[in-house]
């Protein structure tokens, strides 16, 4: 099977600044990331590998050259190769540029199977980019996977758990499809000491696309195609900690009523 | 030190794989009692790194001297005993192996390191060798295509529960340095016994015993190298396993000036942290400079090393003996900055101060890393 990852570089903290002028994310200075949600991502892909040998999984990205460590990371998890879309035409994008740079980057690796991505990414939370790539792959899409029921390649199809607030359902979807994946789907792997130095030694493991590779024009690319205006980005205050109730119902109940007693709310 | 894409990922997964595997309270429960998970011995050698340094053909990672002091470093930082296991497998272990071994010693025992997380005791020390290593009076006789050997080695690091031993011992009595000849010995031979694992300050969790060797049989195939070559071998060994004291040394002293910023900013007395104050502040701008410059020396000496530079071995000491006298310096400041509580076990830099205090003793003590830089400087 041929498998496709998408993933971000994301800065480290929560403490984002943003360029006045522009409205987009400073990340000088910032300790850069895999993003959590695409390490998982990553890891549903590579699982496959075992029931699957001889499948390829092949990571890409979008970013400047500083996200190469990122793939490179890719690649030392158990990625067999890499493809970073950069170039000055791609600076600036929303989730609309960028689904149509990752999109075109994906058709043109072609015949992929399965496409995995994160949910969302820490810095943006928009959880957009997925389901946008899906829309202009033309291809099916399943948010939210929290566990991958089967894979059958020869029958074309998926089953997947969806995660929901109070549950999941069970979705078949036809292959090829774009899976989102959540957290609870997996425990990433940890890079191996010997994959670090492959990695890293491999001439050629890691692709540099620029806009023209993709066949897209620079007015399809980066700030130019992002009609996303950020109005303002903050670091909303901590809320405090939550207090759990515990004991029966009829106890927890009681404690609850007399909490909202005391707070005058009944 | 700028270091390159690789180096920055091995620094990256041994602090997150150690940080994982070995939160606070696994840390505790295996200074408490001792026991290291033996499962998490496994897990480090599936990573890679029992084998860092070790060539790919025999089940290791391919890496350099670089890769091996920087993952060192970082396990070190949240567990000094896991980072002994980890050094003791990769340098003393694996070193003789891999400069005399033949070519089916590497393939079985580097294999059975590298692959499979077993883990080799490196038995040179005996009670009346420790500094003076060319004392051994461990004996070989040979007896036909065999050898017997008769002896006691002591303060072996990982005895109880090695699954082998570079052993070194006398052939020839008469000739001093130039009489001892290596041998490969599996641990559950017959005639092989440990002593009680000794009662140690710090680093516990990673067992130290005496091994006695009464009439044990190893075939001649289980010599490493030439015989009465063996003290050569322990040399080349320890003039680069100093480097892995080096970066453990390196590791638990950022360990402690980490607890040591931590507290003082947190520590109030009269009325603001005790960071504020500069009795303090210098305390500090002295741990971390000699940090960095323990730091410095050690990287130097792997990119020595891997360089193949003459002087290599004279930097590997310089590292050793620098970083490890300035770890115990440190690591009494930042107990110092702790005051009272720095002396109660439930803060961490207890067990820090504790650990530290064996690394400018063990492979070489200072004074011996004295001898070599002044022997190498006065040639």
């Amino acid at each position: 099977m041929k498998i496709i990852v998408t993933a971000k570089q994301v800065p480290d903290t929560n403490e984002v600044k943003i360029d006045p002028i522009k409205h987009t994310l400073i990340r000088d200075g910032v300790p850069s990331i895999l993003n959590p949600d695409d390490k998982n991502a990553l890891e549903g892909a590579l699982a496959l590998k075992d029931p699957y040998p001889g499948s390829t999984v092949t990571v890409i990205s979008m970013g400047p050259p500083q996200a190469l460590i990122m793939l490179r990371e890719c690649i030392a998890m158990g990625a067999d190769d890499a493809v970073l879309l950069s170039g000055r035409a791609f600076g600036g994008a929303d989730t609309c540029a960028t689904s149509t740079a990752i999109a075109a980057g994906i058709k043109k690796i072609g015949d992929a199977d399965i496409i995995y991505c994160g949910r969302q990414a820490i810095d943006g939370d928009t959880a957009q980019v997925g389901p946008q790539t899906a829309m202009r792959l033309g291809l099916p899409v399943v948010s939210y996977v929290q566990k991958v029921v089967e894979v059958n390649e020869a029958e074309r199809y998926a089953i997947v758990e969806r995660q929901l607030e109070d549950g999941h359902e069970i979705v078949k979807v036809s292959l090829p499809c774009v899976l989102t994946c959540v957290k609870e789907l997996n425990e990433p792997r940890y890079m191996t000491v010997g994959r670090i130095i492959y990695a890293c030694e491999t001439p050629d493991i890691i692709k540099i696309w620029s806009e023209k590779d993709v066949d897209l024009d620079p007015s399809e690319c980066g700030l130019n195609a992002s009609p996303t205006k950020v109005d303002k980005s903050f670091t909303p205050d901590p809320k405090g900690k939550g207090e759990m109730l515990s004991g029966t119902i009829q106890e927890m109940s009681a404690a609850l009523v007399g909490r909202l007693r005391e707070k005058h709310v009944i | 030190m700028v270091l390159s894409e690789k180096y920055q990922l091995i620094q990256k997964l041994a602090k997150d794989f150690t940080e994982a595997e070995i939160p606070s309270e696994l840390q505790d429960e295996i200074d408490q009692t001792g026991n290291f998970p033996q499962e998490l011995l496994e897990k480090f050698a599936h990573y890679g790194f029992y084998g860092i340094k070790a060539p790919v053909e025999y089940g290791g990672q391919g890496g350099d001297t670089l890769a091996y002091v920087l993952s060192i470093e970082q396990i070190a930082r949240v567990s000094a005993v896991a980072s002994i296991y980890v050094s003791g497998a990769n340098s003393l272990g694996s070193g003789p192996l891999l400069l005399a071994g033949t070519e089916e010693q590497k393939q079985k025992y580097l294999g059975m390191v590298a692959r499979d997380g077993k883990y080799p005791a490196f038995a040179l020390t005996e009670p009346g060798a420790g500094s003076d290593a060319g004392g051994v009076v461990t004996s070989a006789v040979r007896d036909g295509d065999d050898w017997i050997i008769n002896g006691r080695k002591a303060f072996i690091t990982g005895a109880p529960i090695a699954d082998f031993a570079i052993v070194f011992c006398k052939t020839d009595p008469s000739r001093g340095n130039k009489g001892i000849t290596t041998f490969i010995v599996d641990m559950d031979l017959p005639g092989i016994s440990f002593g009680k694992p000794e009662n140690k300050m710090g680093i516990i969790g990673c067992p130290t015993s005496d091994i006695v060797f009464e009439d044990v049989r190893v075939p001649d195939s289980a010599r490493l190298g030439e015989v009465n070559e063996g003290f050569t071998n322990a040399m080349k060994t320890l003039d680069y396993g100093r480097l892995g004291v080096a970066a453990q040394s390196v590791g638990i002293a950022q360990a402690c000036l980490d607890e040591a910023v931590k507290y003082a900013k947190e520590r109030k007395q009269f009325g603001k942290p005790i960071a504020k104050f500069q009795a303090i502040q210098f305390m500090i701008a002295d741990m971390a400079t000699e940090l960095e410059a323990s730091r410095q020396l050690l990287y130097n000496g792997a990119i020595m090393k891997d360089a193949g530079d003459r002087q290599a071995s004279m930097y590997c000491s310089m590292a050793k003996y620098f970083a490890s006298e300035a770890a115990n310096r440190i690591a009494y400041k930042a107990l110092q900055i702790h005051g009272g509580y720095g002396y109660i076990k439930d803060y961490r830099i207890e067990r820090l101060y504790r650990d530290i205090r064996i690394n400018s003793i063990f492979e070489g003590t200072s004074q011996v890393q004295q001898m070599v830089i002044a022997g190498a400087v006065l040639k």
